[in-house]
């Protein structure tokens, strides 16, 4: 039996198309740095575009000691594809565990690995261990009310982990990656899905919702007017997140909607204007560190779960804030 | 063009959900309903079946004997067949396990009528990890297309095609039927059941099959099956010195300085 102490481990390196890595990609990482014992961290990297110098140095700063150039004769974006390419790199390498950003196409690549190589899959995990011999990994559920540890008992884990649950470290004794082509033929069962169109979102500005440490989201309270939201999240560094009728009144992109079908966010600090707390929103949001509310309504159900309420008007609540974080922050 | 659409019996998501000592989601039968998402795959289905003209919409389920019911909201909604996988032993099974149930299951029907599409929801709100659609279709092996917001079916050139929305870009996705597809909660509104539908659903047979029926092995679902294991589980404890204000035209300062000294900025 393998030492899991000791073992490789393979991490998706989700990247932009320009080639700019994602930012969780730095997270898991640094969590497979500390789970391969000096095993070898193998890193794969769908050679759309080619990893730069700067790239390859942070990754070897971040632990990463092997970049695999996955070139595949089909389209890398499809799960299938995605698929077959980390089980025929898990097996090279030995690695006897996957570790991917938890998104959807990542979940759909885990649920490939599950049926084809035998793999126990655990999604959303938010911290992982060795213990006894396996891969334990933590993980809340139900809307973020339970904490769970599942154990894998399978010879080869997945994980995909949300963004925000690693503290990203550079480790010791930095190494400069050595990159090698890892060609992948595809199945012809993987080529029966055509990609007819992808369009990558232009960045907005501001940091990625789905990992950033601080969210300010709007909803119903707002009436469509996103200014105070917005501007509350400038001036904390912070994304832009919404509630559901706030995206269905078309107040702010679907893409924005944060809740259990939409993004999940666990920012550091989450603050939510106007925001009853519906259950379905809180889905996606309660395992946030600190929670502030602002809502007119007393009895709204998010100051159920709020760390920092106030019962008031957001159109002043906000602006007041903002001002004196950038009087607080010029004061320096 | 016949469809089969995945529908899960789950904890409503407003009552309190618990995890017993065995690792799993109690389920005491008085809080279940139909997944909520599910009710969007149905709706495809269902007006798929309108648009073309032509076709029959089988719901199916897996579950224990209150499972049933997820399927019997299917059948108010409209579809035209129900079948339910019962048996002791699929209690337990992780997101593969039971994939394979109901990909036996599909076979099973398929080898009674061919079967063009399979329709799920984005994600059970229980589990909420959303392996099923892409599992089920690398078991069946027919082409996945997981989370459509828009579906086109050409019905001559036995091709479907979706619209979905992902983290960081939108992708136009075609592929040849028989396929899965799962949609999400953009996709439609869903249809109430009338009172014609309700009517309708008691008539309507719910067939019920066990593993011994789909030629499943026990070994290959259930807890048997699984390749995780609930270790410990554990309610989030409460929050704890929390603050809770009324306005008293300072609660912007107050926030502001709340922020800086828990250094949250």
């Amino acid at each position: 039996m393998t030492d899991l102490t000791a073992a490789p481990v393979l991490v998706l390196l989700d990247h932009t198309a320009d080639g700019a890595l994602r930012t969780p990609v730095r997270e898991i990482v640094t969590l497979a740095a500390g789970l391969s014992g000096g095993a070898g961290v193998h890193g794969a990297w769908p050679a759309d575009t080619e990893p730069s110098p700067d790239v390859l140095a942070e990754l070897g700063a971040l632990g990463v000691t092997h970049v695999h150039r996955v070139v595949a004769d089909a389209d890398l974006h499809l799960s299938a594809v995605l698929g077959e390419a980390l089980a025929s790199l898990a097996d090279a390498t030995g690695a006897r565990l996957v570790l991917l950003v938890s998104s959807f196409e990542n979940k759909e690549a885990a649920a490939r690995l599950a049926v084809t190589t035998g793999a126990g899959v655990v999604t959303d995990a938010d911290g992982l261990v060795v213990e006894d011999g396996r891969y334990v990994a933590s993980k809340t559920v139900f809307a973020g009310t339970w904490n769970t540890r599942c154990a894998v008992t399978a010879p080869l884990a997945v994980v995909t982990v949300k963004a925000n649950s690693v503290t990203v470290e550079q480790v010791a004794a930095p190494v400069t990656p050595t990159v090698a082509e890892h060609t992948v033929t595809a199945s012809a069962g993987a080529r029966r899905v055509t990609v007819v169109e992808r369009t990558e979102r232009p960045a907005s500005g501001r940091p990625d919702l789905g990992s950033a440490h601080v969210v300010v989201v709007g909803g119903r309270g707002t009436e469509g007017d996103f200014s105070p939201v917005e501007d509350l999240a400038d001036a904390l560094g912070g994304a832009v997140g919404a509630t559901r009728v706030a995206t269905d009144e078309g107040w702010i992109g679907h893409d924005a909607q944060i809740g259990q079908t939409g993004v999940t966010v666990s920012p550091r600090l989450y603050v939510g204007a106007g925001v009853s707390g519906a259950v379905h929103h809180r889905g996606g949001m309660q395992a946030s560190g600190t929670i502030v509310a602002v809502n007119s309504d007393a009895d709204a159900p998010i100051f159920e779960i709020a760390d920092f309420g106030v019962v008031g008007d957001l159109f002043t609540v906000l602006p007041q804030a903002a001002a004196e974080l950038r009087r607080l922050q010029s004061e320096g | 063009m016949r469809i089969v659409v995945c529908v899960k019996h789950v904890p409503d998501i407003q009552s309190e959900r618990a995890i017993g000592p065995d690792g799993r989601a109690v389920r005491d039968g008085g809080d279940g309903t139909l997944n909520e998402l599910d009710e969007n795959a149905l709706e495809a289905a269902l007006a798929l079946v309108e648009s073309l003209g032509d076709g029959s919409v089988v719901a199916l389920t897996v579950g224990p004997d209150d499972a049933a019911d997820a399927v019997r909201k299917g059948l108010q909604m409209g579809a035209d067949e129900a079948v339910h996988v019962v048996d002791d032993a699929i209690a337990g099974s992780d997101a593969v396990g039971t994939a394979r149930v109901l990909a036996a299951a599909v076979r099973h029907l398929g080898a009674q009528e061919p079967v063009d599409l399979v329709v799920t929801g984005m994600a059970g709100l229980d589990g909420l990890t959303s392996l099923l659609p892409t599992a089920l279709a690398e078991l069946l092996d027919v082409p996945a297309l997981p989370l459509a917001a828009e579906l086109t079916v050409d019905a001559a050139a036995r091709t479907v095609r979706v619209r979905r929305n992902l983290d960081h870009a939108t992708e136009v996705l075609e592929a040849p039927l028989p396929a899965v597809v799962s949609v999400t909660d953009q996709a439609n509104e869903p249809r109430y059941p009338n009172f014609k539908g309700i009517m309708a659903a008691r008539k309507k047979p719910v067939t019920t099959l066990a593993l011994a029926d789909l030629g499943l092995d026990a070994s290959q679902v259930g807890t048997a099956g699984a390749r995780t294991v609930v270790v410990t589980a554990a309610a989030r404890p409460a929050r704890e010195n929390r603050v809770l204000l009324t306005d008293d035209g300072e609660a912007g300062v107050k926030l502001a300085r709340y922020l800086v000294e828990n250094k949250l900025v």
